[in-house]
Order: structure tokens, then sequence, then C-alpha cells
């Protein structure tokens, strides 16, 4: 398994290959299409991401000392910001995550996009992501 | 020569383009289509060289200084309100103040209107289709005065319900206060009625001009409106600047707003008199540049054919409407006519957000969302919309553009 920063780098280089913004859009769209199905039980009140102007539902299983991330959004473009992060962080250690800056986000030129998610709930996304995290590594001691 | 070919000769639309640098610019590649008018306009050359000039020439504080300075500024200050009195048609200078913006104007008339004349058991009216800024100074003053706020329905063109309205007055409605025109679906509303039958059972009409200013010729006197606010901003001039009006008789006897300096006449421990009108309501020092650029901004637009501005405004909003109309699932919000500058509109199975996003990356700039109108948002139960909102600038061709690139985020979101 490549580790957070791998990922983060193989993620830059993909958004990399094209230089229109609507190619970008497509290819974040797809890494969306391509996340794993949440089951319809698992979208819960308390798994919506508050924050988030569109609905976003976050869950996390711990397996084998990693967390395996599954999420869902009402609308397209969420979605594969979510996936974007699911594919970073999901089937990786807890302290990895808790400790990851995830600076890779920055650098996809989706830069004007990200900055409307960013107060619109990226952040509340990334908290989440590691407080499932921080639940599973003290559970485990 | 006819009127048609003087139309064409005073509306040069290269030029009134040409007239906001801002415009000429690629965002994402594309060329930009700015089509978020309602959020706030771009401004002329005119206006921003203006502000530059005050700056570097005539800068100091108003209504002091004996020096030549702050009479330059004061004269500046206060011809700036002459043009802003001529911009609405008022009677007087006297009825105009130099504000924030709409949302300060809404303030100043909750206070200083509502500490005076609304007493418990009296009512106010508002309608479904306020700005939030329309809707939370009337709760709040209703609230402390123990007033009850009525709330106009809209039907599902998102008009006025004007039974219902008729249903809401009687002779203890102080004030109604709405929107000329909306902002989430750019209904015009019927402000002659209301205004007729406020003033029958003698209650005052607020009108909330943010978005009406931009589009319309306005005369006040002609209206018999008893108060307008709007937002420079949205009318070619700086942010932080708008005009609040009011019928001299009203202003003389409503409270001030904000204290401190300008808006005394004597200060005394014993007892503070007030400064007359206007300054009875612009506490401090006020903004002048703002002043200077947003009579600059009216002059920039009396200067211009407005009859003419006005039917390429509603020839562009037509024709949106139409091609957006052809588009397989388009709901509009809003009625089909009687609009002005803005569409509003969802595309079945697709989050506006997500529409947003796409349109920017094709250098398309709209809002999407509930644009600041949660309470009308939940009667058309929506989460919001996609609002594409023009201004004197947009051409035809921006609308092809704008109509392309929308469908091709349809495709790519389906
Ligand atoms: C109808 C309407 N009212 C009030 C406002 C508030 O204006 P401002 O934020 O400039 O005070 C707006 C601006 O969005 C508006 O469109």
């Amino acid at each position: 398994m490549a580790s957070i920063k791998e990922i983060g780098q193989e993620l830059i280089e993909e958004f990399e290959i094209f230089d229109d913004q609507m190619d970008r859009y497509e290819h974040l769209i797809d890494l969306g299409n391509a996340l794993p199905e949440m089951k319809p039980e698992w979208k819960t009140e308390d798994r919506l991401v508050k924050g988030c102007q569109s609905t976003v539902w976050l869950y996390a299983e711990a397996e084998d000392q990693k967390v395996k991330f599954y999420a869902d959004s009402n609308t397209v473009i969420t979605k594969g910001i979510i996936a974007l992060l699911v594919r970073a962080l999901s089937e990786q250690k807890a302290d990895d995550i808790i400790a990851e800056d995830l600076a890779f986000i920055d650098k996809i030129g989706l830069r004007a996009m990200l900055t409307s998610q960013r107060s619109n709930g990226l952040t509340a996304m990334i908290q989440r992501m590691k407080l499932y995290a921080l639940g599973f590594k003290n559970a485990a001691q | 020569m006819s009127t048609e070919t003087k139309v064409t000769a005073a509306l040069d639309l290269a030029k009134i383009r040409a007239d906001f640098p801002i415009l000429d610019q690629e965002v994402n590649g594309r060329p930009l289509v700015y089509l978020d008018n309602g959020a706030s306009s771009q401004k002329p050359s005119v206006v921003i060289d203006a502000l530059s000039r005050y700056y570097q020439n005539d800068h100091s504080n108003v209504h002091r200084g004996a020096h030549e300075l702050s009479n330059r500024a004061t004269e500046l200050f206060e011809s700036a309100r002459t043009t802003a009195a001529k911009f609405i048609n008022a009677s007087s200078e006297r009825e105009i103040n130099f504000i924030k913006g709409t949302t300060e104007g809404i303030n100043l008339l909750a206070h200083s209107f509502g500490r005076k004349f609304l007493l418990k058991g009296d009512n106010l009216i508002i309608s479904e289709l306020e700005h939030h800024s329309n809707i939370v100074p009337w709760q709040l003053i209703c609230a402390e005065r123990e007033v009850e706020l009525r709330v106009v329905k809209v039907n599902e063109d998102g008009e006025w319900d004007l039974e219902h309205f008729y249903s809401l007055l009687d002779s203890k409605t102080k004030l109604i206060s709405t929107a000329w025109v909306s902002n989430s679906m750019g209904t015009i509303n019927p402000v002659e009625e209301i205004i007729e039958a406020a003033h029958k059972v003698s209650a005052a009409v607020h009108l909330d001009a943010a978005q009406a200013a931009p589009h319309f010729i306005i005369d006040v006197q002609q209206l018999d409106v008893d108060f307008m606010s709007f937002s420079g901003h949205k009318v070619f001039a700086p942010t932080g600047t708008g005009i609040f009006y009011g019928k001299e008789k009203w202003l003389l006897e409503m409270l001030p707003y904000q204290a401190g300096g300008e808006m005394i006449k004597e200060v005394d421990f014993g007892g503070t008199t007030f400064n007359d009108l206007p300054f009875k309501f612009e506490a401090g020092t006020p903004n002048i540049g703002g002043a200077i650029g947003i009579a600059e901004a009216f002059k920039y637009l009396m200067n211009l054919d407005r009859v003419a501005l006005q039917e390429h405004e509603d020839a562009v909003l037509e024709l949106a409407t139409n091609l957006l109309l052809e588009i397989p699932g388009v709901k509009l919000l809003g009625p089909r006519n009687n609009r002005a500058g803005v569409v509003s509109f969802n595309i079945e199975g697709i989050h506006p957000s997500d529409l947003g996003h796409l349109l920017d990356a094709q250098g398309i700039a709209v809002r999407t969302g509930h644009h600041c109108c949660q309470p009308l948002m939940k009667r058309f139960n929506i989460p919001g919309t996609c609002r594409a909102s023009f201004s004197i600038y947009n051409t035809k061709d921006e609308v092809h553009l704008f109509i392309a690139a929308l469908k091709k985020a349809i495709i790519m979101l389906k």
C-alpha cells in the first residue's frame, strides 16, 4: 500500500495531464463515480458532515489497524472531492491519517473550486476523517 | 431620423463594455462572462477614476475644516447628494442619506421608524420573497415592540399573492417593506398597487430597491413611496455605499439611528439637540469617497440612453429565458415574464452547486445557492437555484456562451 504522500503525488500527476479545467472536473467526477458504494443504511443523521453546503455522509470502519472510509454526497463535484480524500486516506494507519496535512489538495489545479469548498465543508470533511482515525486509535489502546 | 437608428446610435454596447475594464479578461482560459450582477455589478472607469482623483487631490474631512481641502471635499460630497436626489427624483437633498448598503438602510428604518411609530398591537407586512436583510431586522424590532410581523405568501410563479396581501392589510398596519425586484427570482412586484393600498390605511411603504436600482429609472415622487433603500455596489458604484430615501415628513419625526459627531446640533450634558436633515441620520465621518463614487456611477447611467438600455437588458434576459426553456428538465423559479435582470433555475436531477462549478470552469460567473432567501427556498422546497443575473454590459453573444456552457455541464453531470 502506497503512503498518503505517495498517493497525493500520484493525484497531482494525474491532474497535471489535463490543461483544461473542464477535463480536470471530468476526472474528478470519474473519481467520485468510482467510490465504493455507501450502503443506504449507513447514511444516518450522525454521519452527515455539518458545514457542507451539499449533503455529505462519511462513515469509517477499522480493519487490521487500518481505517477504511466510505462516503457519499448528493452533489457530483463534492463527491469527487471526497473521493480524493478517501483515495488518499482510506486503508491507512490511524496515526498517519491524524498526522497528514493533505498539502496535495492545493496542488491539483482546482484551486477556485476548492476555495469555495474549503469554507463550505472541505475542512469539516477532513476533520471528520481525522476524528474517526482518532476514535479508532483511542479504542485500540 | 427614426427612433430605431437613434436608439442603436445611443447604445454602443462595445463602448459600454470598454467602460468596464474588468470585463476584458480570461477565466480558466475562456473569456469571462460575468452573470453575477445581482450579487454585485462591475465598475466603470469613470467611477474608479473619480475615487482615485478624489484621494489624490481633494480629500479631507467634510463639514468641518476652514480650509481649502475640506471645502472641496464638502462640496464634492454634497454635490454627490444632489446627484443622488436627481437619480431617484427626490424632491430635496434633505431626503437623501448615504448609507453603506441596503442592509444598513433597512436597519436604519427598523430602528428609527420602529422605535418611534410601532406600538404594541400594530402590524408590519413583508413577503415570502424577501432577502434576509428585509426579514431579520423586522423580526428583531417586531419582537422588541410587540408588533406582529405578517408575511404575504407568493404564488407558484413567485409573485405576490395580492388577495392574501389584502387580507393582511388593516388599520393597524404601520409599514410594508418589500423588494421592488426579487433577487432570487427577478420578479417585479406590483409596487404601485401596494403603495396605493397601503396609503389608504395610512401605512407607510419601504421599497428594498437593491435589485431594481440597477435596471429601472426611479422616480420616488411619482411612486409616492415613503422609503427606499439600495446598495451602490449593485449600481456600478463602490462597495460600502448606498442610498436611503425617506419622505421628509417621516424623517423629521423619526428617531436618530446612530449617534455621535455630525448628527448633533448641540451637545450638552443637560440634553443634546440633533442636527437637521439629512445629517441627523449620518453620524460620524461619512464614506466621502464612496459618496463621490456612487454619484459618478449615477452620472454614468444618467448619461446613457436609459430607455434603450432597458430594452437591451430585457432583450438579453428574454433570450436567456427562451434558450433555457428549451433545455430538457429545466425549471424556472419565478414568473415566465415580469422579471428584471434575473433568471433563476434548476435542472432536474442536478444540484445547482455542481452547475456553478462547471460553469465557472468555462469562464461563466453565476451564483448558486439560496441567495439569502431561505424562507423562499423552503416555500418551493428546493435547496437553492442557479441564478444568472444580467447587467447593461451583457450581450446576446454572452447568453449563447452561457447556454452552450450550461449544456456541456449538464452532459457531464447526467
Ligand atoms: C433584494 C436585496 N435586498 C437586500 C440586499 C442586501 O444588500 P447589501 O448586502 O448590499 O446590503 C440584497 C443584496 O444581495 C438584495 O438583492
